[in-house]
């Protein structure tokens, strides 16, 4: 029985063989908390009676939250954390030149190939898109890792997801994740790890690959992991802010099951009300009308988010009654956008831009839902009051779809308001 | 673990999300009292008023999917409620609920037969659940022996202190 990567990581980080469900004692790479987390594992390191983080270059605290603070009570929470870091003189970034945590650190090179990360907060699974073991935990688990540089996890199996054919220009990363989480369930992988691979991959961007492992912890995983190829490594290498080893999974690795996805048949699909697994093809909801669309979050602030939204958007307005809010997950991408007119784009039809943050994604600041409103978002999670009142709805797409539904004014599949053509041109 | 609790259950379905049992909105602070204030509100906004102390929560898959907030376990234990059986937890709640010491239980022929207002024994030492208002006896499987250890020890907090003092007399 070969090693899945899960279990390749995890073995090289201890002592132990990484027997599916042994619990082993790993070392870690990198851990870091934000501003709602950070306060609490500060004092969780304290009560330890821990008083240096096992390496400052390796722990970081990072605001995107409720920043820039948006009362005061956020603002006492980030300034303990703040102070914190300080005092330990470790990694930390001030509003204006950070972002949301799992777009900045894989930009700045925290996170590699075959590390173990760990972070306060669920989407830290983000980083597997990099081939790292990179896992949400509370803030108690991350000041033991602080203080240890290391913690204790049990070897998940794994769900191996193969991705094969041609991808169309309207099939995203987003699809790609909804599609499987519509699948398995909200639950399809729980206590497990999600593998990604298949020929199909191999020209999929990276800020598409990004987007897939953000929501692995959406069907419940521990986290989701692409197996490093030319990609990964080009990304990583330009980046890195230490060395790393990627590692791979063996051939012939055992999984607990394989899930096959041809993408010449897929479409474009959305995440309804109330659950990221209720996800159906974007045609097939109705056109619900909508009072808002919010283009951003970890899940699909990167620049090629945001460019394929800008494309769509490109010479077309906001439709009347909608608020149209775009947030770029980091400085990279804001920079970067407005060097490409995209924000310019954005605001000539209507939309807002604001400043990198959380912001609306988790009901925080900056475009919170009424009872009896409806948001198309990018974002990855569509519970009951995630964005606002406990009577609004969100429901999940890709940035492409968002964009058209901001033009529309309802729930609006890309391919509705653009010639095929644009599609094709999309790939390069 | 050789306490016994004994409440009344207040069922739930699968699925509940972190932000239901704790919505963001008040995560601006991390003290168990002020986050209890708030517990299960956009599910069901008289929940903390209803209950009495020691009352449990009981409910069904994956309960506490979502954020990796250990707000929402302190919110819980800040409410009053002694404990949490339910069919299946999601990963990092079941870690930040063993982290902040609230007692959890996954048992799902309790989580399914277990209906609101039944009154509950639990005896983690005996590995028991018990409905008293049904005359059912439910076995719990026990915790790994890691976190036996863990949770005998007293948690994570001092379990760290531990280690840390063992590096200090080997440095
Ligand atoms: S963007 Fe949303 S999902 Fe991502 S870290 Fe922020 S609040 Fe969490």
């Amino acid at each position: 029985m070969g090693r899945t990567l899960v279990r390749e990581i995890i073995a090289a980080h201890s002592n132990q063989a990484a027997a599916e469900g042994e619990i082993c004692r790993v070392k870690v790479d990198f851990a870091f908390a934000n501003d709602i987390t950070g306060a609490p594992a500060a004092e969780s390191f304290r009560e330890m009676g821990a008083k240096k983080v096992f390496d400052r270059e390796r722990c970081a605290f990072l605001p995107d939250h409720f920043t820039p603070n948006k009362d005061i009570a956020s603002a006492e929470q980030t300034k303990a954390g703040r102070e914190f870091a300080l005092e330990q003189g470790m990694l930390y970034w001030e509003v204006g030149r950070v972002g949301i945590e799992h777009a900045f650190l894989p930009e700045k090179g925290y996170i590699l190939p075959g590390d173990i990360v760990t972070g306060a907060d669920s989407h830290t699974c983000t980083g597997g898109a990099l081939g790292a073991l990179s896992t949400g935990v509370g803030s108690t688990d991350l000041a033991a890792v602080w203080a240890l540089g290391e913690t204790w996890m049990k070897v998940p199996p794994t769900i191996r997801v193969n991705f094969t054919g041609e991808r169309p220009g309207w099939v995203t990363g987003k699809d790609m994740i909804l599609s499987l989480i519509g699948r398995i369930g909200v639950q399809g992988a729980r206590y497990m790890a999600l593998e990604f691979g298949g020929e199909a991959v191999e020209s999929l961007p990276m800020d598409d690959r990004f987007t897939i492992a953000n929501m692995a912890v959406e069907a419940g995983a521990k986290t989701g992991l692409f197996v490093p190829d030319e990609k990964v490594l080009a990304y990583a290498g330009e980046r890195a802010a230490r060395e790393f080893t990627p590692l791979y999974p063996e051939k012939g690795a055992s999984y607990f099951k394989t899930e096959t996805f041809d993408l010449e048949k897929m479409t474009p699909v959305a995440a309804m009300p109330h659950s990221p697994d209720n996800v159906k093809p974007v045609r097939e909801c109705g056109a619900p009308v909508i009072d808002q669309v919010f283009i951003g979050a970890c899940t699909n602030g990167r620049l090629r988010d945001i460019e394929t939204a800008a494309k769509v958007m490109e010479g077309k307005k906001v439709a009347a009654g909608v608020r149209c809010i775009v947030i770029p997950a980091s400085y990279e991408v804001y920079n970067a956008a407005m060097d490409k007119g995209y924000l310019k784009i954005f605001t000539e039809a209507g939309a807002v831009v604001c400043t990198p943050t959380c912001g609306p994604c988790l009901g925080g600041h900056m475009g919170i839902l009424a009872a009896g409103e409806r948001c198309v978002s990018t974002s990855n999670r569509n519970f009951v009051g995630r964005m606002g009142s406990p009577g609004s709805e969100l429901i999940l797409a890709s940035p492409m779809t968002a964009a058209a539904s901001a033009v529309t004014g309802r729930l609006t599949d890309p391919r509705d308001v653009m010639p095929e053509d644009f599609f094709t041109k999309l790939e390069d | 673990m050789s306490k016994v609790f004994k409440g009344k259950a207040w069922k739930f379905g699968d699925h509940i999300d972190t932000d239901v049992i704790i919505p963001a909105r008040y995560l601006v602070s991390s003290d168990e009292k002020t986050l209890g204030a708030h517990c299960m509100v956009d599910i069901d906004k008289d929940f903390v008023k209803k209950i009495s102390p020691a009352d449990m929560i009981v409910a069904g898959e994956n309960f506490g999917c979502g954020s990796s907030r250990e707000h929402a376990p302190l919110a819980i234990k800040g409410a009053g409620c002694s404990c949490v059986i339910a069919a299946s937890f999601a990963r990092i709640f079941y870690r930040n609920a063993i982290n902040v010491g609230l007692p959890i239980f996954e048992c799902p022929e309790a989580a399914e037969a277990i209906e609101t207002g039944d009154e509950i024994t639990v005896d983690p030492a005996a590995g028991t659940i018990e409905n008293k208002t049904k005359g059912q006896v439910f076995k719990v499987a026990p915790f790994a022996p890691f976190l036996q250890d863990l949770i005998g020890g007293g948690g994570l907090v001092p379990y760290v202190r531990r280690q840390l003092a063992e590096r200090g007399k080997s440095a």
